[in-house]
């Protein structure tokens, strides 16, 4: 009794730190411990809560783990099928051109299957926000290869390693769509300590915000763990994506919006725009 | 009031896609049906209703765009032949597992394979049994005309929206290509009012939509396969549409739809002449398909000649239809080939009247 009452004195409104989100609901999420999955999902919702977009947003789900991510959020969202999430969020950005629309993809999903789908969109320059987890693996299947295996990787379908000589390259689809006039906005992040959350939150913010200027696909790849995939403990995971991942797969931005926005009074969105462009560093192609 | 104008079938659609108030159409070209798109691009329907018209970089992505825009709430369609309808069954399945509307129009060419470009009716299982996975039913209308082609635009939409299904135009190659007279409905305005269940951003006063068609549960996920199966009776009982010619003193009976019920209205006058009373049932709805109307010309004929162009596809629910009552039997060209009167004729005389 006595340690109840003492504990609800101390949560109180002017001690808090930390809230969870109003966009994620209280659903338990159904990830492996220390996956990546769950930390992205919390950043999309918190950035769509800071933005004050909730009403105005639209979430494309793949197939995938995160197949249930529309149990999560609380927001409307749509579940594609495998790989064509570019192809549903094209429809409706363009029919409901003032909303806020996102995809949220694996590597399978966007890297193999959904190729086409990625690479017409980001070509046609559709103004909408694509998340890529990149778990070089086919998570939510046991742990097959995919496209995103790094070379001599193990997994369920090369498991001797991935031989690229038989078995192909990995492919940086990042840098793939960086080279393409639709994007306006392409960054490799990850979520894997304190410091990389919060500037993988300051790049899917961006993301939603550039969505504005109407320049096309801001597209935000997270460098992610597959704990049961990689058949490590979450730790263990975490140490091996710094060690083996990141060499192959470097953080940080890879092409930013050319055009600042004209700062409109008043015009929060446009302000924080110009602001966050400032610790941006440019590479054109 | 306005006047007839002269087009392709092909055109027709989309016309009256534009004057129907369809707000996106997504797709991708092939032979036969390249002018759907063609016209609506040279139409500018963005000027003249704010339509949105996307060449898709394939089938694929096309029927995806629609599942997207439908979950939207917003009246999507797409036109494809028969390869690239392939292309679209699995998004054909999750738009009807996920119950959305939209409108496909598939105007068939032979095959199997790349096949060929001549118009044919091969396609008739692939529409009306299934196509994609999964136990569903799209709602499926045949025109015969450049004007059915025009007017079941808004019929298919209705139906889609009514049911929150997809609907599919099963065409032909030879109704998409030929010219003829055609009148158009008033331009109707695009919706204004989403419906309730469209994604178009959660606002606090309501629940988040949500559109999939996944269920882990199995107890769940039967109870909602339930719940499509008692929609799709009901369409079976509300929806039927078909039409009969020369039926009050038949005694013979064609049934066809499309291009081969056409050219089955003069094998009737030929074979009158000569003097076989035969009549002809044209299943407009192909699903659902007529089923009781035709079991119950089996009181008053002999026998059926199923006229397709194809191997003998439809047959099989005319057989199911007639439960035995009368002889029925099959004529069809494949490939790409049209049957002529002469030859329907022969047929009905070869296999059901004698003579
Ligand atoms: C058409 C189709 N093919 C295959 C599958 C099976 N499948 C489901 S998820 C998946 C791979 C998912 O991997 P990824 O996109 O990397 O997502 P992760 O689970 O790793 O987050 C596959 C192959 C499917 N659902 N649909
Ligand atoms: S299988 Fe991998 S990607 Fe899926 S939830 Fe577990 S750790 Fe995450
Ligand atoms: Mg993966």
């Amino acid at each position: 009794m006595a340690e109840t009452s003492s504990s609800n004195d101390i949560v109180r409104e002017e001690n808090l730190v930390y809230a969870k989100t109003k966009v994620l609901t209280d659903n338990v999420m159904h990830y492996c411990p220390g996956c990546g999955h769950g930390t992205t999902h919390r950043l999309v919702a918190e950035v769509i809560e800071e933005l004050g977009i909730q009403s105005d947003t639209i979430g494309v789900a793949p197939v995938g783990c995160s197949v249930l991510m529309y149990n999560y959020m609380d927001i409307d969202m749509q579940e594609a099928a495998h790989g064509r999430a570019p192809a549903l969020a094209t429809a409706i950005k363009r029919l409901l051109p003032e909303k806020y629309v996102f995809t949220y993809q694996g590597d399978g999903d966007l890297a193999a299957i959904g190729t086409s789908e990625t690479i017409h969109a980001c070509n046609r320059g559709e103004n909408f926000t694509i998340i890529f987890i990149n778990n070089g693996i086919y998570g939510m299947t046991g742990g097959q290869m995919a496209p995103t295996t790094l070379p001599n990787m193990k997994t369920s379908t090369s498991p001797y390693g991935r031989d690229v000589k038989m078995m192909g390259n990995p492919l940086k689809m990042t840098e793939l769509v960086a080279t393409l006039p639709g994007t306006c906005f392409v960054t490799r992040q990850s979520v894997h300590s304190p410091a990389n959350v919060r500037k993988a939150r300051k790049a899917i913010k961006k993301a939603f915000e550039y969505q504005n200027l109407k320049q096309g696909i801001s597209f935000v790849e997270i460098v992610s763990n597959c704990s049961s995939g990689w058949k490590m403990t979450p730790l263990q995971s975490n140490e091996w994506m710094v060690e083996n991942m990141f060499p192959f797969y470097p953080l940080g931005d890879i092409k930013i919006p050319e055009v600042q926005v004209e700062q409109k009074e008043g015009d929060v969105l446009h302000n924080s725009l110009n602001q966050i462009d400032k610790d941006s560093k440019q590479v054109k192609y | 009031m306005e006047e007839f104008q002269l087009m392709k079938g092909n055109e027709a659609v989309a016309e009256a896609a534009i004057r129907a108030g369809v707000d996106g159409y997504f797709g991708y070209p092939i032979t036969p049906q390249s002018e759907v798109m063609e016209y609506l691009m040279a139409a500018k329907p963005h000027e003249r209703t704010g339509m949105v018209v996307l060449q898709a970089e394939s089938e694929v992505a096309a029927i995806n765009m629609l599942y997207g825009g439908a979950g939207a709430g917003k009246k999507v369609m797409t036109s494809s032949s028969s390869p690239g309808i392939s292309l679209m069954q699995e998004g054909l399945s999750y738009i009807a597992g996920a119950e959305l509307p939209c409108l496909v129009v598939n105007v068939v060419r032979g095959g199997p394979g790349l096949g060929t470009i001549q118009p044919s009716q091969c396609d008739y299982n692939q529409a009306t049994k299934g196509g994609g996975h999964g136990d569903y039913h799209l709602i499926v209308l045949a025109p015969a005309s450049v004007q059915e082609m025009a007017d079941f635009v808004t019929v298919c939409f209705d139906l889609a929206f009514k049911y929150r299904n997809p609907t599919l135009i099963l065409s032909d190659g030879a109704i998409g290509q030929m010219m003829e007279k055609v009148k158009f409905a008033e331009q109707k305005p695009r919706l204004t009012k989403a419906p309730k269940w469209a994604t178009t951003g959660k606002t606090p006063d309501r629940e988040r939509n949500i559109h999939t068609s996944l269920d882990l549960d199995p107890s769940r996920h039967e109870k909602f396969n339930e719940k499509l199966i008692r929609k799709y009776k009901e369409i079976e009982e509300k929806e039927v549409r078909y039409e009969k010619i020369l039926c009050d003193d038949a005694e013979y009976l064609f049934v066809a739809y499309g291009t081969s019920s056409r050219i089955c209205q003069k094998s009737i006058q030929l074979a009158r002449e000569g003097g076989i009373k035969v009549g002809l049932f044209r299943p407009i709805t192909l699903w659902p398909y007529p089923k009781k109307e035709i079991r119950a010309m089996t009181n008053q004929i002999k026998g059926i000649l199923t006229v397709e162009m194809s191997a003998g596809q439809m047959i099989e629910d005319v057989l199911l239809s007639v439960e035995g009552k009368v002889k029925v039997a099959h004529y069809g060209r494949t490939g790409g080939m049209i049957p002529t009167p002469e030859e329907i004729v022969e047929a009905l005389k070869q296999k059901i009247s004698g003579g």
